[in-house]
């Protein structure tokens, strides 16, 4: 038989259980090319995390190495909890998430529904629009910050000032979305790069739809808007969620932008950089530690309802 | 490339509605809004050939000149080009070597509980990077790997790891099981079979799981940030430093910014059709 014959496997794996029949050798070979993999996983992501639970435990101090790492109990944790700051962090995450993925899945899926037709130039479009989700986020937050908001010599304000001399008035505005808008600042880098994910998997959901019920719709007179209501939403709804939870893990992790844009000022400080800051400014690792196991914690809650979410979607989402 | 994404997307479509006002709206809708995202793109590659003085007053057009680019290839640019690549090479190299087996181990030949350690290899991703940072700076300090680009590989490796076995078993599960079991009937050990049968078949798959590690490992900043110092410093780190805290830096900055984006921009069009199924870990194709 050569590779040549189309005959597809089915797509998900048979639930196929070791029969009670597999010898030990069996059941050990068929682990085997599993265990490297498992190993380094283990070993990289989980003696961390075992390492952090250690230091939130005792009281480490890089700038005081005089005070030693003694046992002190849930106090780190209590500090985590008495302090404002880690609840707006969590507040600022969630907003910013949101934002930017409701905003980019909206946006990508006019795209998508742009793109699902046939017209001049659109496989240039399509490799114009996917652009953004390519650059690498250091510059993408960095060419909006310095070449967009920069109220000298950006082009945003440069467009207002501009606009602002056809009308006689040449005194440049004081207005900055930097200082007036600094989490818009940050969210919009963000969304320029992440609604062309949104309109990948948009795209590829639209573009599975059968024809022939489209036809059908069609031809019994219901309207484009019709269509679209009844048979393509209902259709796109396991790609809109895979899409808003895949955004969503990403962008909780948003980093790169609040680094460089804003570094945290003016109520922009999300969970990673709160997390980043504790550590590097003022050196309480006992505390940082306290802060990552918290949002450990909080993710693995999060994470058990995303993932039965996520499992029902790669089920019906395998086709 | 771009030719068969044309191909592809043209192929089972409907039929073309007759030409009509709303229809040439959309078109040209679609259009703007392709120029529209690309237009920040555009901008930092005019800026960067521009002098300073000209870039630090916004507008369309200005003098060319190509004095940006002089002496990027060299230096200190030049050192934080090649560790991105080292550490996107190998780690990409290394996550190949252990998920190929391990997306064999959970697709074709699946072991008790997989979806077990599937969902267990996603959850690694789930969890908060920035939470793994200090114990990971803490620990590479301890074995005196600061500022040394294994201690990224390493990260990078088990980073990109979940997204690889996902991305690649949804590749596995599509090699017709028989060519396998005849491969097995023929007396193929494991390592035989993954190297002579699947891999073949896969290879495009392959393909495009490396790209996909690549341009992760090549973006990434924060571990970058927090294990690199002068020697092992990446791209991204470079480009961070290279804002100069006072004078014109405009030019020079988007000409740096669009180098060190270029060889991701090259990759991410060479596999854009490959591009979804892997930013869906395999679930979307």
């Amino acid at each position: 038989m050569t590779a040549t014959t189309v005959e597809y496997a089915p797509d998900v794996a048979p639930p196929r259980r070791a029969s009670p029949g597999d010898s030990f050798r069996a059941r050990m070979t068929r682990r085997l090319p599993l265990l490297p993999a498992l190993t380094f996983t283990v070993v990289v992501t989980q003696l961390p995390f075992l390492y952090t639970i250690y230091i939130s435990l005792v009281g480490w101090d890089r700038d005081h190495p005089e005070l030693g790492k003694k046992f002190v109990g849930l106090k780190n944790f209590r500090a985590v909890f008495a302090d404002d700051s880690l609840r707006s962090a969590v507040l600022v995450t969630v907003e910013l998430t949101a934002f930017v993925v409701v905003v980019a899945v909206l946006i990508g899926l006019g795209l998508a529904l742009l793109l699902d037709r046939r017209f001049f130039g659109r496989g240039l479009a399509r490799t114009l629009l996917i652009a953004p989700f390519l650059i690498m986020p250091m510059a993408a937050a960095l060419l909006w910050k310095h070449a967009f908001y920069n109220a000298q010599f950006g082009l945003i304000n440069g467009i207002i000032n501009g606009v602002r001399g056809w009308f006689g008035n040449h005194t440049p505005t004081a207005w900055s979305i930097l200082t007036d808008h600094p989490l818009i600042a940050v969210a919009l880098p963000l969304i320029w790069q992440w609604t062309p994910f949104m309109m990948l998997i948009l795209l590829a959901g639209l573009q599975s739809q059968s024809g022939e019920v489209l036809e059908a719709a069609r031809v019994d007179g219901a309207s484009n808007w019709q269509i679209f209501r009844s048979i393509t939403l209902p259709h796109l709804r396991q790609y809109i969620e895979l899409s808003v939870l895949l955004g969503s893990i990403y962008i909780l992790q948003a980093f790169d932008a609040i680094y460089t844009i804003t570094r945290g000022i003016s109520n922009t400080t999300n969970l990673p950089f709160a997390i980043f800051e504790t550590q590097v400014d003022s050196g309480d690792y006992g505390l940082t530690s306290a802060e990552g196991v918290i949002v450990v914690i909080g993710t693995i809650i999060v994470a058990t309802f995303a993932l039965r979410l996520l499992s029902s979607l790669f089920k019906e989402g395998t086709r | 490339m771009t030719n068969a994404a044309v191909v592809r997307l043209g192929g089972v479509r409907r039929r073309r509605p007759r030409f009509n006002a709303g229809s040439t709206g959309l078109t040209l809708l679609a259009w703007v809004m392709a120029l529209l995202f690309f237009f920040p793109i555009v901008w930092m590659i005019l800026l960067s050939f521009r002098s300073e003085s000209d870039a630090a007053t916004p507008r369309l057009f200005a003098a060319f000149t190509g004095v940006n680019y002089d002496g990027l290839f060299s230096g200190d640019v030049k050192i934080a080009i090649l560790n991105s690549l080292n550490a996107s090479i190998t780690s990409t190299v290394l996550v190949l070597l252990l998920a190929v087996p391990a997306a064999y181990a959970l697709s074709i030949k699946p072991v008790k509980k997989w979806t077990d350690v599937l969902f267990f290899f996603l959850s690694t991703k789930m969890m908060p990077a920035v939470a793994a940072l200090l114990p990971i700076y803490l620990i590479t300090n301890d074995l005196g790997m600061n500022d040394n680009i294994w201690a990224l590989i390493l990260v990078y490796t088990a980073a990109n790891l979940p997204i690889a076995i996902w991305m690649l078993r949804s590749f596995l599960l599509e090699v017709p099981r028989e060519i396998i079991e005849a491969a097995q009937v023929d007396g193929a050990n494991l390592v035989t079979i993954l190297r002579r049968v699947i891999t073949p078949i896969i290879a495009p798959g392959l393909a495009a799981t490396a790209l996909i590690c690549f341009i992760f490992s090549w973006n990434e900043f924060l571990f970058a940030l927090r294990l690199t110092g002068q020697n092992a410093k990446t791209a991204p780190v470079f480009l961070a430093g290279s804002i100069a805290p006072e004078g014109l830096f405009l030019a020079h900055l988007c000409a740096v910014a669009f180098v060190v984006c270029l060889p991701v921009l090259i990759a991410g069009w060479a596999a854009q059709d490959k591009l979804v199924r892997g930013l869906s870990l395999g679930a979307v194709k």
